[in-house]
């Protein structure tokens, strides 16, 4: 639970949507085509994804008691996922196989769980 | 009842929202996630339902609710949101070409139900058809409502729900599950799959850094990393 102020959250809300709506406005309001932008910073938006996407989801498989630990039912449920997201890229299939292998480890008691 | 055929605005209206309809069933749990981190994070239900109005943009809700439930300084919260949304930018420079005649009101529409299915459906249909740009626009809104609709109906769910989830079920597990789902489409080439990996390790290698800013640094590397691999080629 934050312990950040309710006015504090709207300002985080506000400030997120605002730039996130200017984002997507950008181009579109002032009607520059694709080629205006520097070939270099179209390659760093096309890796954008990746990247965060990765920093994001990793900790939460490596760091599941928030120290380095590979030995959890966490992390053996999230490589579990990511092969089923690898190879179906099937998001439902890749969220039910994570949840359902997460819940089995912890039902059998693995990790003493 | 209207009667006589549909206007091609119309049908190009309804094959946008016909052609999303299969990628809108992931969005749905994806949603209803949202719904359920952004009342775990604290915030108050008026906030976690009005949050995904405010930002439109799922990926970027979740890690901010991720950080928020940390107490992450503010700062870090909003840059990290804005950065994993920089994406959008490449998508209305690529919109804008063919919305060009609309009126900017229309546009900032456009601008405002912009996201990553609605884009990929309308630029596909794009390539193959040669409409006028009211036919095209109608295309793209179909896609966008019907993905906006299911969003938003998607975290109205998972906020009501959000409360009366037991913690033994770990629903908060659903969302690095998510990441994890939408990542692997992301990586489309070398470049992308070693920003990726960079990032992955940088991150896990990171997580104790100060104001939680492992999260942007690790980013930061993955894509310095794609960089130099995209430069090796």
């Amino acid at each position: 639970m934050t312990s950040h102020s309710t006015l504090a959250i709207w300002g985080i809300l506000a400030a997120i949507g605002t730039g996130t709506f200017l984002i997507r406005f950008s181009f579109l309001a002032v009607l520059a085509r694709v080629d205006a932008i520097p070939p270099l910073v179209t390659r760093i938006l096309r890796l954008i994804p990746a990247a965060v996407l990765a920093a994001i989801a990793m900790p939460a498989l490596t760091h599941a008691a928030g120290t380095f630990d590979l030995a959890t039912d966490r992390f053996v449920a999230g490589t579990a996922a990511a092969l089923v997201a690898w190879r179906t890229r099937n998001v439902v299939a890749t969220i039910a196989v994570g949840m359902g292998v997460l819940w089995a480890i912890d039902a059998l008691g693995w990790f003493g769980g | 009842m209207s009667t006589g055929a549909p206007t091609p605005t119309r049908a190009a209206f309804a094959d946008g929202a016909r052609a999303i309809a299969p990628i809108v069933i992931g969005v749905f749990p994806f949603g209803l996630i949202a719904g359920v981190a952004a009342v775990e994070a604290g915030l108050t239900t008026v906030q976690a339902l009005a949050a995904s109005p405010m930002i439109f943009a799922g990926a970027s809700q979740l890690a901010a609710m991720d950080l928020i439930g940390r107490d992450s300084p503010l700062l870090v919260i909003v840059l990290t949101a804005w950065v994993i949304n920089a994406r959008f930018a490449m998508y209305s420079a690529a919109l804008a070409p063919p919305f060009a005649s609309l009126r900017l009101r229309h546009r900032a529409v456009a601008a405002y139900l912009l996201t990553d299915q609605a884009f990929a459906m309308s630029t596909i249909r794009f390539a193959r058809t040669d409409e006028p740009a009211p036919a095209r626009f109608a295309f793209y809104l179909g896609s966008a409502l019907v993905l906006a609709l299911t969003w938003h109906t998607a975290t109205i769910i998972g906020v009501v729900v959000g409360t009366g989830v037991p913690a033994e079920w770990s629903l908060d597990f659903a969302v690095p599950l998510v990441f994890i789902a939408l990542l692997f489409p992301a990586i489309t080439d070398r470049a992308t799959r070693v920003a990726a990996i960079a990032a992955a390790i940088a991150a896990a290698s990171l997580r104790g850094l100060p104001l939680n800013l492992g999260l942007l640094t690790a980013a930061l590397i993955g894509i310095v990393a794609g960089l130099v691999a995209r430069g090796r080629q």
